[in-house]
């Protein structure tokens, strides 16, 4: 067992610390406060390959690991979690179920745009009777000749008016159940397929969170992914991968707080002092750090497990279930030493409570990752 | 086309602190970064790659771990990276530096070298200029613009001085030392830091390999006509006064200030 990042992950991780704080740290009040996606800095991302990173070259991947891919997730979301959920979900949720699970033919068309930046991607499966019940999805999708015609809406879908290409899950079989379930990539310029209201949010507030509408909606039926009937499974496969983002997402997220909290109370004083010199500081940091080491290794070794093609489901939930609940915790615990400015829009730690608090819900709520965690302990 | 830009792995100077017993810096702790104005060098010879497909050869000089500043180098795009290390060449100064390195040089070949202005850590600017005058080529100092002369075999650059511009022709084979350009240092990618260790190598270059390029006499400590006495922190300044006037007010103050100190 060795604790070190390598030379090689050492250096990437030092490419996404100096990525994040000269182009993603100065826009993030700004991502959130005009809830505005950071276009921009997406394209930047693309250029640096931070869109294809755990993915093979001869895709236009970066040719890294999963791991590099954690490291990018949570040095971008120390700066803004916007952005660390734009690249999560691009990656987790739409290029690697086409990795994973699509044709050669599918990988060639899709994955070098994908993976360059040139265009990004969203992941639709939740739907307003259809969230963490996934089984229960009203979206259908039936063979018309050389096509499937889907109809049917999806909410809360991350990256959605920014993205080209989605992942979408429809009934092929009702009767079926999960197991009539099918996934399909399809593009925006489809017919049919069109972008519904755009949420507004609590927190994350520049990721474009929206409703994609079908009506009618003509999809070649070479656009199937996987199977007839493998949707739930490729779905559910997507959201283990997903989690090791949103853990990484949530990690970067607390981080970005202890950091901003220590620099705040080294300079604020009360009582004559500076507030670091309080032994309850002192102890609140220290109890904050290690929970965020905690769920560091925890994110780490999910990443290592898929690296390594172990089965790493329950492992990638217990780093989602973890880190995102100690992002919650941590973030308003950090709130609490800043005191009143805090809670002011003009430092950031309220703009991290906010951020903080869906990592606890999307791509599983924590009860789905227990759930996951007690299935795989074969508890029942 | 062959270009070589050198490179220097120094201290990262917003960290570094002075030991204020022995004089010497503290490095333990202190990040090391590509200094600054060889980013430039970098950037300026990646630029050319863009354009024109040269191979560019990153090199520097330093103890092994400066192998990193290389592995740096070739995730930027550079094609291949040489480190100069040997406990020989340790101690060395401008001279000695800029000796060593025109041995390496002239061992590796090459059509352009770019180096960057100065170090941020001595500051002496004079380790460019000084391989050029050994290798006995021509040299083209604070490059802020390189470009290619069509159908020639030459250089035009365009020179940033403090209160003008100058563009001058220089023919390869030549030296430029380049300072921060138009365009901003390009970020390293993922897949050029997998190359970089994965398929991309860091080659040693120890004295053994440059015998016939450098001679003993002119290297390490022993190689150094000049020798560091003693380092210390500069003064801190007096405390500054704080004016808290208007504009005009604090104009017309400055301007009586420089007048009194005879600088207008």
């Amino acid at each position: 067992m060795n604790f070190n990042l390598s030379k090689k992950h050492l250096l990437l991780q030092e490419l996404f610390r100096r990525f994040a704080e000269k182009e993603v740290k100065p826009l993030a009040a700004w991502v959130d406060e005009a809830e505005e996606f950071p276009y921009e800095t997406v394209k930047k991302l693309g250029a640096a390959g931070f869109l294809g990173i755990a993915f093979p070259k001869e895709y236009g991947g970066g040719g890294a690991d999963n791991l590099a891919y954690a490291l990018c997730v949570e040095e971008l979301s120390k700066a803004c979690a916007t952005t660390g959920v734009i690249v999560s979900a691009h990656s987790s949720l739409c290029a690697a179920p086409i990795f994973e699970a699509g044709t050669e033919e599918q990988k060639q068309k899709y994955l070098p745009k994908l993976l360059s930046g040139e265009w990004l991607g969203a992941f639709g499966l939740t739907e307003a009777g259809a969230g963490t019940d996934a089984g229960m999805q009203q979206t259908k999708a039936v063979l018309d000749g050389d096509n499937y015609i889907l109809n049917g809406t999806k909410i809360f879908i991350t990256n959605a008016d920014a993205a080209h290409v989605y992942i979408i899950t429809a009934m092929t079989d009702k009767t079926k159940g999960t197991r009539g379930l099918s996934a399909f990539i399809v593009e925006k310029d489809f017919p049919g397929f069109s972008i519904g209201k755009i949420e507004k949010k609590m927190g994350i507030r520049g990721s474009l969170t929206c409703e994609l509408i079908m009506e009618n909606c003509v999809v070649p039926k070479e656009n199937l992914l996987g199977s007839e009937g493998q949707g739930f499974k490729v779905a559910m496969q997507t959201l283990d991968g997903g989690r090791i983002g949103i853990a990484a997402q949530a990690l970067g997220i607390a981080q970005g707080a202890i950091d901003a909290t220590v620099e705040y109370v080294r300079e604020r004083k009360q009582f004559g002092k500076r507030i670091s010199q309080f032994q309850n500081t002192q102890f609140e940091l220290a109890d904050m750090q290690t929970k965020a080491d905690a769920a560091r290794l925890l994110t780490y070794r999910a990443a290592c497990m898929k690296d390594e093609r172990q089965r790493y489901g329950s492992q990638a939930a217990m780093a989602k279930l973890f880190a995102s609940e100690a992002a919650s915790d941590i973030t308003r615990r950090c709130l609490q030493l800043h005191g009143g400015y805090g809670y002011i829009r003009e430092y950031a730690i309220e703009r991290m409570m906010r951020d903080a608090k869906i990592t606890e819900i999307y791509e599983g709520t924590s009860e789905v990752q227990k759930m996951v965690i007690s299935a795989g302990m074969k508890v029942n | 086309m062959k270009i070589i830009v050198c490179i220097k792995q120094v201290p990262d100077t917003n960290e570094v602190r002075i030991d204020p017993i022995k004089g010497t810096l503290i490095r333990e702790g202190v990040p090391s970064i590509i200094n600054p104005d060889d980013l430039c060098g970098l950037e300026a010879a990646l630029a050319l790659k863009d354009a024109h497909g040269f191979h560019i050869t990153a090199l520097s000089m330093g103890p092994p771990q400066a192998d990193v500043a290389l592995r740096e180098a070739l995730a930027m795009g550079c094609d291949a990276a040489f480190l100069v290390s040997d406990r020989a060449f340790g101690g060395a100064d401008t001279w000695a530096t800029s000796k060593t390195l025109a041995g390496a040089i002239q061992k590796l070949g090459f059509d352009l070298i770019i180096t960057g202005r100065q170090a941020i850590d001595g500051d002496t600017a004079q380790v460019g200029p000084q391989i050029a005058e050994h290798l006995g080529i021509p040299q083209a100092t604070y490059a802020h613009n390189v470009e290619k002369v069509c159908g020639e075999n030459a250089f035009v650059v365009e020179r940033l001085f403090e209160d003008c511009r100058q563009k001058v022709k220089v023919k390869a084979p030549c030296l430029i030392t380049a300072i921060s350009g138009a365009g901003a240092p390009r970020y390293m990618t993922v897949a050029g830091i997998v190359a970089a260790y994965d398929e991309k190598t860091v080659d040693m270059l120890t004295f053994e390999d440059l015998k016939g390029f450098v001679d003993e006499g002119d290297i390490g400590l022993k190689g150094s006509p000049t020798q560091v006495r003693k380092s210390y922190p500069k003064a801190a300044k007096g405390q500054g006064i704080v004016h808290e006037v208007s504009e005009d007010e604090a104009v017309e103050i400055i301007v009586n200030k420089l007048k009194e100190g005879g600088l207008i």
